[in-house]
């Protein structure tokens, strides 16, 4: 048995801006245990609820994330709506899907763009972010916006897109299923890239199951859950299966959200063609009075937003639970007996995103 | 189509005394933890630990109230993955919550005020409250 020694990792590390420290007690350099440590960029997001009305709040849950901004908007509002009973109209519900769906294909291309970074492989990197490039392009025609968007109120969407909009969107969706279709074979036939991935951090489906891991991460390893089949929004009237894999490695991760991207462009355009007339919005009426959890599968997983209120304009109590906040103890799992230079590899494989899980 | 889930959710009201039973009895039905948290109402916390049906998608919340005083136990022995939750809840809302299996000592976050989310004057009352609870034990315990 070798000696055991400590190696702090972190917060400032190589494969990811975000602060997280991990304290990695090894074996020669065989990782025998990682503690987490968060708690840099705490923000306290939550506790605004004493200073924002219900619904300047959107403002505030958006920014909990900048890559799935608009989907924490979304499940916000849509807590809000389910204890107010409003009935949201299905043009706003369709339009929140496509911007939905736009946000987990930014996602996906924003991390695999970290993970071809983080085994090295620059030129890959480079490649994807461009894709992705061309994916903030749209949500900047359609929203006025490339981070932040404020498309969502309670009751509905502030913006419509009309047929242009869309059929802008259906050709740049064209051309970027193109892209990824030459990226993929690198990030999933390479020989190179698979022997960074292939074997590395596996997690059963008992083990992602016993640690309540959520989202592609989860799904990697077997596990078909995926709040869509919820039927929320415009999911109700689409195809649309989760997709899974067995091998539950770092390979399996970036397959799946590769798989995704195309899922997600096949599902924008199922709801383009199925989007129907009207108004984007309902009337709001009176204030909520009552409590939620609501459920959303976001990019990185499943969020869960858990809303308070008692029919006064501030909402009682908000919580956000993150699909990273969800993960880390999955995370922990995975460096248990891997190797000192996995460490990063390991950290991106869940996607993480350290200013959701701190809020 | 999209074979849609409709999941139940529900919500149940348990003493903190049978806490530990109740979230033995969801783990061993096969549920998995979907959240922890913590809420301030009516002078007492409300916390509320929710499981997940992975085949359904049914959602099972246990609410505990609980006195600000009182202490609770850590389900962190049943579900060693609860440590995160519970650091959070002590750490935002001051629980008093016993055994956590990696306690973090108020650090998760790394917030310098104490207990953010609860009145300030609730704060004052469960210091006062807990070292009262200490005197009579026998011993005062100082919190740092």
């Amino acid at each position: 048995m070798g000696k055991r020694s400590i190696i702090p990792y972190g917060p400032q590390h190589p494969v990811l801006p975000e602060p997280i420290h991990l304290d990695l007690v090894v074996e020669d350099e065989r990782i025998i245990e990682a503690i987490p440590s968060i708690g840099f960029v705490h923000r306290g997001l939550e506790s605004l609820i004493t200073k924002k009305d219900y619904n300047a709040m959107v403002y505030v849950v958006e920014r909990t994330c900048g890559i799935c901004s608009f989907m924490h908007g979304m499940t916000y509002c849509e807590g809000i709506e389910q204890i107010m009973n409003i009935e949201v109209p299905g043009r706003a519900m369709y339009l929140r899907t496509i911007w939905g769906e736009m946000s987990r294909i930014h996602s996906h291309l924003l991390w695999l763009g970290l993970l071809a970074d983080g085994y090295g492989f620059e030129s890959l990197f480079y490649q994807t972010w461009r894709i992705r490039e061309k994916v903030l392009d749209i949500f900047e025609a359609t929203t006025g916006g490339r981070v932040i968007f404020s498309v969502n109120k309670v009751g509905g969407c502030i913006r419509d897109m009309n047929q242009d909009k869309l059929n802008m969107i259906l050709r740049e969706l064209d051309d970027i299923e193109k892209k990824v279709k030459e990226i993929q074979k690198t990030f999933l036939f390479d020989y190179s890239v698979q022997s960074r991935l292939k074997g590395i951090g596996i997690l059963t489906k008992e083990q992602v199951h016993d640690l309540s891991c959520v989202g592609p991460f989860a799904r990697a390893s077997g596990l078909d859950m995926d709040m869509r089949y919820l039927g929320k929004d415009a999911y109700k009237d689409l195809e649309f299966h989760a997709i899974t894999s067995n091998d539950g490695d770092c390979y399996a991760r970036c397959e799946v959200r590769v798989r995704e991207i195309f899922q997600s462009i096949d599902l924008i355009r199922e709801a383009i063609g199925k989007i129907p007339d009207g108004e984007i919005d309902a009337p709001v009426k009176g204030l909520p009075n009552g409590e939620t959890f609501m459920r959303v599968e976001q990019p990185r997983g499943e969020a869960i937003y858990y809303i308070k209120t008692s029919g006064k304009a501030f909402v009682d109590r908000l919580r956000i639970r993150t699909p990273t906040f969800a993960n880390l103890p999955g995370l922990c799992e995975t460096l248990k007996g891997a190797n000192l230079a996995d460490v990063g590899l390991l950290v991106l494989s869940i996607d993480p995103c350290i200013s959701c899980t701190e809020r | 189509m999209v074979d849609i889930k409709n999941p139940v959710e529900s919500c149940e009201v348990i003493e903190a005394k049978d806490l530990l039973v109740k979230v033995l009895e969801k783990k061993k039905e096969g549920l998995r933890l979907s959240q922890i948290c913590a809420a301030y109402t009516d002078g007492k916390y409300e916390l509320s630990y929710s499981f997940e049906n992975e085949e359904n998608f049914d959602f099972v919340t246990l609410r505990v109230y609980l006195e600000l005083e009182e202490e609770i136990p850590s389900v962190s022995e049943i579900l060693p993955h609860a440590v995160f939750y519970e650091n959070e809840m002590k750490e935002l809302y001051g629980v008093n919550i016993k055994m956590i299996n990696l306690d973090f000592e108020n650090k998760l976050y790394r917030i310098k005020t104490k207990t953010p989310l609860l009145p300030p004057e609730e704060r004052k009352r469960i210091e006062d409250a807990r070292k009262s609870i200490a005197e009579a034990e026998g011993g005062i315990k100082e919190e740092d």
